[in-house]
């Protein structure tokens, strides 16, 4: 099993999202998050003052994955929420030991 | 042949113009129609005075109208719109304490006006303050004041004044928001209020006050809706208030932006609604100079709001909207001593010097010095009040309000541009007094309240954010 973290754009959650269903992806957690790699915030300027604003928003998609679904969801997150701008965010895989469903106490990639 | 026709015709006019009030108010009068006999002399008298007795009426009952929608506009300036304003200023942890500040105000000096406010400002007294005549309201009934309007009841008067007396304070609120106690604030605005406030109001608006420009004063200053009682009062104390109370914790390190520029937007707007009461109901009728500083007034913040949107779009590449807005409330900060002594024209330049000068105040001048004016307060009120009050002293002009006259009762020349040179030294006593009064007055307030209740919140207090500290709510409740 592999966990897959995507940091996306906001705009293009939808289209990740219905694109990942498409693939047969069940289920995934979406949150709003902040912060910053290459791209540089923008400055807001108030009567004279200026503020940097360095934290931006973006969306984090998690989901754990059947080792064999991964390169395909890979590639549907690489086509759709591709802007082709500086900002479109990263996927970061990492191996998961074990999964279980609270309900029933099923394990492994049947939890999932 | 077609003289007489016209003559005719204007004979005709009069009489039914005369025939329609008199239709209305006495149905008596419609038993005995003119037409019948002619009417002897003593009839004819009644008949001129009962005229005159309705049309007066009917005068006061236009004038107090308008001063009734006035002072009702004046207070919306306070409540919401000032608060609007402020409130979306600060962060979104102190929104709450910010709006509560100005609402605190109307309640508060309200009932400091019913006691004894009125009276120091308006009563019989010195040069300086008023007496104790009016206290507890004794006196001020149906009946007109004739020393101030003559046409309105006095209370009609009172209230409206009550209204100013009311946003003074209130405007001081920007210079130390987010980190005064509540307390503090309350103790401090009552006695700015009788200290400060009062007397101004008394020696430029007060019978017999020292700088009364309508009712000889000594040093006749110019100042038709309070840009010296009202705008370089509050923005020279919030001044002293910033000075004194030190700077926000983190400023100006930490980012501080304004928390919802939209309830800034709003606030703003209101601000411009109801200074047409502010200005135009300062004309105390509903006659022709009301018209005219109601005027002065929309063009003053046009003007304003496209000088200072303007500087910025030349200096940062882009006009703001808080800049537009910002610009449009102190072009009406500068244009409220002009507005009854001024035509559009002079507006328009009053406004558009103000909205520029007060936009470097703010952007330049403010981080020069490094004083932490957290709403601006001084930067558009103390400043445009200064720049507004000034120049009412070269535009002011005799043909829009014939305020000086000599003995014969000839107009004399009012402002610098008519001739009038004498009047900018008076606009500077007035507004070098304002000043003064505003940093002694403002100063031993802010010691004295300092000594006995402390004015700053504990430096806890402050990052978590007055609403809880202070008030133990929240202005968002997003979750609930």
């Amino acid at each position: 099993m592999t966990k897959l973290e995507a940091i996306i754009q906001p705009s293009r959650l939808d289209s990740v999202k219905e694109a990942l269903r498409e693939i047969g992806v069940t289920g995934m957690t979406v949150s709003e998050v902040r912060g910053h790699g290459r791209q540089k915030g923008h400055t807001e300027v108030y009567r004279g003052s200026e503020y940097t604003v360095d934290l931006l928003p973006k969306i984090k998609l998690e989901m754990v994955l059947p080792d064999g679904r991964v390169d395909a969801a890979i590639q549907s997150i690489l086509k759709t929420a591709k802007t082709g701008k500086i900002g479109d965010g990263k996927i970061f895989l990492t191996k998961v030991d074990e999964a279980i469903r609270i309900r029933n106490e099923e394990r492994g990639e049947a939890a999932l | 042949m077609r003289w007489l026709l016209i003559r005719l015709l204007l004979v005709s006019v009069l009489i039914l113009g005369a025939a329609v009030p008199k239709g209305y108010a006495v149905s008596s009068a419609s038993l005995h129609p003119a037409a019948e006999t002619a009417p002897a002399a003593p009839q004819v008298q009644e008949q001129m005075s009962q005229l005159q007795a309705q049309a007066a009426e009917a005068k006061s009952a236009g004038d107090n109208a308008w001063l009734l929608v006035s002072s009702a506009l004046v207070l919306m300036m306070t409540g919401p719109g000032l608060a609007l304003f402020y409130g979306g200023l600060v962060r979104k942890k102190n929104v709450l304490a910010t709006m509560m500040q100005s609402f605190t105000l109307m309640a508060l000096v309200t009932v400091l006006w019913a006691l004894f406010g009125y009276s120091l400002a308006f009563g019989p007294g010195n040069r300086f303050i008023g007496g104790l005549d009016f206290a507890f309201l004794r006196g001020v009934g149906a009946a007109p004041d004739a020393d101030y309007a003559a046409t309105v009841p006095a209370q009609s008067f009172m209230m409206f004044q009550l209204m100013f007396a009311i946003i003074t304070p209130a405007l001081i609120t920007g210079a130390f928001a987010e980190r005064m106690k509540f307390s503090a604030m309350v103790a401090f605005m009552v006695l700015w209020s009788v200290i400060v406030y009062d007397p101004m109001a008394h020696m430029v608006w007060g019978k017999g006050g020292l700088l009364n420009a309508a009712a000889g004063g000594a040093f006749p200053t110019l100042d038709f809706a309070g840009g010296t009682v009202v705008h370089i009062t509050s923005g020279v104390s919030a001044l002293m208030c910033a000075l004194y109370l030190g700077k926000r914790l983190g400023f100006p390190k930490e980012p501080m932006p304004p928390h919802s520029v939209v309830l800034s937007f709003i606030g703003a707007c209101l601000l411009w609604v109801g200074w047409f009461g502010f200005n135009a109901g300062s004309a105390l009728g509903a006659g022709s100079l009301a018209t005219s500083a109601f005027v002065a007034t929309h063009f003053g913040a046009a003007a304003a709001a496209v000088g200072w949107a303007g500087a910025e779009w030349l200096r940062n590449g882009k006009p703001s909207v808080l800049g537009a807005i910002s610009g449009s409330v102190a072009g009406l900060v500068a244009i409220t001593p002009a507005s009854g002594f001024v035509g559009p024209m002079p507006a328009l330049v009053i406004g558009l010097i103000a909205g520029v000068v007060c936009y470097l105040m703010v952007a330049k001048v403010k981080s020069l010095f490094g004083y932490d004016d957290s709403l601006d307060a001084f930067g558009v009120h103390g400043a445009g009040g200064s720049v507004g009050a000034l120049l009412t002293g070269v535009f002011a002009s005799s043909a829009v309000n014939a305020i000086f006259k000599d003995s014969q009762g000839k107009v004399l020349a009012v402002g610098v541009l008519e001739g009038n040179a004498h009047q900018i030294l008076n606009q500077f006593v007035g507004v070098l007094i304002a000043w003064a009064l505003a940093i002694v007055g403002t100063l031993a307030i802010l010691k004295v309240v300092d000594v006995v209740i402390g004015l700053r919140v504990p430096d806890e207090a402050e990052v978590q954010g007055l609403d809880l500290s202070q008030h133990g709510e929240e202005g968002y409740n997003l979750e609930a």
